[in-house]
């Protein structure tokens, strides 16, 4: 049983179908003992950092995060989600992430934003995430990113007026910019990469 | 590769089915918007986009239940928009599977609802519908309502400078004049709107040929809308995909 976590943000329900196409048991919930027994957990997200970050640390889910990485289990951040795994988000003013992942995102140096579409993405050597997948498209909707490479990580890239960090793998720690719940067949096979380190 | 240019099917629904028609062979349902919807994601659709057009509120109830059992089979991101004029029927459309709502008449008339969602949902979630003709405004635009029967009296350029400055993450730019036609998008409409708003633009009315995609994505569209020429198979999704990436366009194909 894999648990999404419930903070008020996110497509949750288009997640919650699209990981249990790949035949996973899922509760969405922000308990954090059903969080610590599963076997997986997956950190959604879409808006603003700020106001994603406060209704995670309303929730406790600053911690239910943190606990998970320390217990070295598998977690996956979407977009907002990805984001968030990060140190600082530079979007309205600034907010502080729960820091799991180093460095910060900041909105992207693009004429046209938000990011809007099916981009392409470049899987990084060693990658798990994207097994079967190099080079395939992916549905992306975000005007902020990462684009740092993160040490001692899995780093794949995608390119939008500039590169910036599509995926990143470190350890247990998995998160993508993109939405692979809204990515037809590639995203069902990425989430289906992902169940298998579960 | 750089980020493809989208394809967008338009589905009419009203009381949970889809209306005004659709000519596909083998479609046990040309009704059913989840058998539609299935089928233009496997046929390629970038995006689905259903516009409600129910005359009463116990209609509109249904489209919500049209829409989950969509996003319960349809893993690509889906638009719903028509007759949404609050922050809680947003509310109410993105919970049951939605992924953006677009909003047209309700922003004219009271134009902080567009902060109001995108306050709440992120600017992500809003596109702007935009129905605009040739007209006495400043630009040569000008907002319409009703079907493009009615002038707001309002300048389409200036509509869409305020309307982005308050939250909105993407514009639907429908002309009014090319819409129907089949005679090519209105590019010199999109060419003015590009020139004025850094959100993305999709580009609705007036398709008939292929040629007539290349030449909207030139004046400077991100993605392409159209409706009648998929459902009555004038071309597929896949014809027009086909046919940009020869042409040097980059499309998911």
């Amino acid at each position: 049983m894999i648990a999404i976590l419930d903070y008020g943000s996110g497509n949750l329900r288009s997640v919650q179908r699209a990981f249990e196409l790949t035949g996973i048991k899922t509760v969405i919930t922000s308990d954090p003992k059903l969080c610590a027994d599963s076997d997986g957990l997956v950190v959604p997200g879409v808006g603003a950092y700020g106001a994603c970050m406060k209704q995670l640390v309303d929730v406790g889910g600053r911690e239910i995060i943190m606990n998970q990485v320390a217990a070295g289990k598998p977690i996956i951040g979407i977009c907002v989600g990805l984001q968030i795994l990060f140190e600082r988000g530079t979007e309205k003013g600034g907010a502080t992430g729960v820091g799991v992942l180093p460095g910060e995102v900041s909105e992207l140096k693009s004429q046209i934003l938000p990011h809007i579409g099916w981009n392409t993405v470049s899987s990084g050597k060693g990658t798990k995430l994207f097994e079967g997948l190099d080079g395939a498209s992916f549905y992306f909707v975000h005007s902020y990113a990462a684009k740092h490479t993160v040490p001692d990580a899995v780093n794949s890239w995608t390119e939008y007026g500039e590169e910036f960090l599509s995926a990143v793998e470190r350890g247990s720690v998995s998160a993508v910019q993109f939405h692979p719940e809204k990515s037809g067949a590639n995203g069902a096979r990425l989430i289906s990469n992902w169940a298998k380190t579960l | 590769m750089t980020l493809a240019k989208r394809i967008i099917p338009c589905l009419d629904v009203a009381n949970g089915r889809v209306v005004k028609g659709v000519n596909f062979q083998n479609l046990v349902d040309a009704g059913d918007p989840v058998e539609l919807a299935k089928l233009y994601g496997v046929v390629g659709a970038d995006e689905l986009t259903f516009l409600d057009i129910s005359a009463s509120v116990e209609e509109r109830s249904t489209t919500l239940g049209m829409v989950a059992r969509t996003a319960e089979q349809v893993f690509i991101p889906l638009t719903v928009g028509g007759g949404i004029r609050s922050v809680d029927d947003v509310d109410a459309l993105l919970r049951a599977g939605a992924d953006k709502v677009s909003i047209n008449t309700a922003a004219i008339n009271r134009p902080e609802l567009i902060s109001e969602i995108s306050d709440r949902f992120g600017d992500q979630v809003l596109v702007l519908s935009v129905d605009a003709r040739r007209g006495k405004t400043p630009s040569g635009f000008e907002v319409t309502t009703h079907g493009g029967r009615q002038g707001a009296g309002l300048d389409a350029l200036a509509w869409v400078e305020d309307a982005t400055s308050r939250g909105v993450g993407e514009i639907l730019l429908n002309s009014m004049d090319a819409d129907g036609t089949r005679e090519g998008f209105d590019i010199e409409m999109i060419t003015q709107v590009r020139s004025r708003t850094r959100v993305p633009l999709i580009a609705s009315g007036g398709a008939g040929k292929l040629d007539d995609f290349a030449l909207a994505l030139d004046a400077g569209a991100d993605a392409l809308l159209a409706a009648s020429v998929f459902h009555f198979g004038t071309f597929t999704i896949h014809d027009v995909k086909e046919f940009l990436s020869k042409k040097g366009y980059s499309v998911r194909l």
